[in-house]
């Protein structure tokens, strides 16, 4: 689903990583983990092709992305639903149609999607909100509607990047829950997040990989983690 | 069609940006406003330029100087030359009244032209072919040497010329009206994506392609400029309108404007307008969206 080819990235200058090589399997939970400025949401750029290797490749569902002209790095994004910490919306628009994005610019036909948007705003508990103004959301709402946008088309691969960095326990857990759940239907989730107690915690309820950077490289952590 | 009725969905991701708005549409009106007038100084010259050709090109003049006892004479000759030559249809020796009124302006009406040597004049109306000026030259020259033709060719053409440069001088003045407003529109079209940055970059993220994330900044550009041209255009046409009427002491000045058909013009400046502010807001988002990721 998502391989990384011997990737380098420098970065300000100097290496960031050299030499990465992974892979990611269909339907596969990993947690990306290391200390602040390893390089996590660096990494998880290079997934979804915001950023592009300095040497090595990246290759997304079978294909080689150093090939991807800019239209179909946007065609490959619809297949890769992305959660960042600060999860960006568009602040005049009201939560629901901030939701239904993804279904807007795929020209997606709205009537069939607006059975899936309100599946949706149940599904994160987000139902009583789908009025609101992005501004007008907490914290853990906006997690919630930036993790309904990722899903809404029904990609194959989740990346979260640090979803969980800005809200308290019960919420992080509630996101923890969520991403359980579409990794149980199939999704391939990699989340990055420093919280181990999390990681921990996730690795109780499904099968999960932990990959650690460290020294420039990613290695998959076993029982010290 | 579509541009018009728009992409409802499209447009709203964008959201409303007052100021671009407000100056695409000023520019534009001015821009328009202006082309008017430099419309209308085109047809205009072109105009003057057409008349002045025309009008001087059909008649000439010929002035006879001899000394006392021969200019009558020599007058005789050069009337029977001028109608034994091919290509003028008529001539006349102008009256001592008609060459009074025109020494007029410079010596006042008292001027005595019995007393003073005055050249008889002598004009010519060619016809539609036009006479050989150095042929008709050659023989005065040796039947009636006190002849001097003046074909008008001399002074004519540099008005001519003015008139012609002037009508250059209105289009390109055109030009340069149309490659303001698209540099003008592109950079407000900069500014309205620098403005939007973190909408596009959301777009972006969520698999919008570059055509999705134009065609809502395109289409706002294009309908802003088509109606301030509009505006424009329509408040220069009345400008030129309600310009005085041209009489003959101002025909150049006042002669500036539309006649017939031309009014149509200033009405094809918003379609211009439009295409211009399609093209360059789609041309300058394109590039600012290749640069930003």
């Amino acid at each position: 689903m998502i391989e990384l080819n011997d990737v380098g990235m420098n970065y300000g200058g100097g290496a960031l990583f050299d030499g990465v090589t992974l892979s990611l399997p269909a339907g596969s939970f990993h947690f990306l983990t290391g200390p602040s400025g390893a390089g996590k949401t660096t990494l998880l750029k290079l997934c979804y092709l915001a950023l592009r290797p300095t040497s090595g490749a990246v290759g997304l569902f079978g294909e080689n992305a150093s090939r991807f002209d800019r239209n179909a790095v946007a065609i490959v994004r619809r297949r890769i639903g992305v959660v960042h910490q600060d999860c960006q919306f568009l602040d005049h628009l009201p939560l629901a149609e901030n939701i239904a994005l993804p279904l807007t610019v795929a020209g997606k036909d709205p009537a069939g999607a607006t059975a899936n948007l309100d599946e949706l705003l149940t599904w994160t508990g987000l139902s009583h909100r789908a009025g609101a103004l992005p501004p007008e959301l907490s914290g853990g709402e906006r997690q919630r509607a930036a993790l309904a946008r990722a899903v809404i088309l029904s990609p194959d691969i989740v990346l979260a990047d640090e979803p969980t960095g800005n809200v308290d326990n019960d919420m992080s857990e509630r996101l923890l829950r969520l991403l359980i759940e579409l990794n149980l239907l199939g999704k391939t989730v990699l989340m990055a997040t420093h919280d181990l107690g999390l990681i921990r915690r996730a690795k109780a309820q499904v099968a999960a990989r932990v990959l650690r950077l460290r020294n420039r490289s990613v290695e998959v952590a076993g029982v010290d983690l | 069609m579509a541009l018009i009725l728009g992409d409802g969905r499209a447009d709203r991701v964008v959201p409303p940006t007052g100021a671009t708005a407000s100056l695409t549409v000023f520019v534009s009106a001015a821009m328009a406003f202006l082309a008017v007038f430099a419309l209308a100084l085109a047809f205009a010259t072109g105009r003057l330029a057409e008349r002045w050709e025309g009008a001087l090109a059909q008649t000439a003049t010929l002035r006879v100087s001899a000394p006392e006892g021969q200019v009558e004479a020599q007058v005789e000759a050069v009337l029977r030359i001028l109608e034994q030559t091919p290509g003028i249809a008529a001539s006349r020796v102008m009256g001592r009244e008609e060459q009074a009124a025109l020494l007029a302006p410079w010596f006042g009406p008292d001027l005595p032209l019995d007393l003073l040597p005055v050249p008889r004049l002598i004009e010519i109306v060619e016809d539609r072919d036009g006479f050989d000026a150095e042929s008709l030259r050659f023989r005065l020259a040796g039947e009636a040497p006190g002849a001097v033709l003046d074909d008008h060719t001399r002074w004519r053409r540099p008005l001519v010329d003015a008139a012609g440069r002037l009508r250059a001088l209105g289009i390109l003045s055109l030009g340069l009206i149309g490659a303001a407003m698209a540099a003008m529109i592109a950079l407000a079209a900069g500014a309205a994506l620098s403005a939007n940055s973190q909408v596009i970059e959301v777009l972006r993220l969520v698999g919008a392609r570059d055509d999705f994330i134009a065609r809502a900044f395109v289409r706002r550009f294009t309908l802003r400029a088509g109606l301030g041209a509009a505006i424009g255009s329509l408040v220069g046409m009345a400008a030129i309108a309600a310009l005085p009427p041209a009489g003959d002491a101002t025909r150049f000045l006042v002669g500036l404007g539309f006649r017939g058909a031309e009014w149509l013009w200033p009405l094809v400046l918003p379609l211009f307008a439009a295409i211009m502010a399609f093209w360059a807001t789609r041309l300058a988002v394109l590039r600012r969206l290749r640069m930003l990721e």
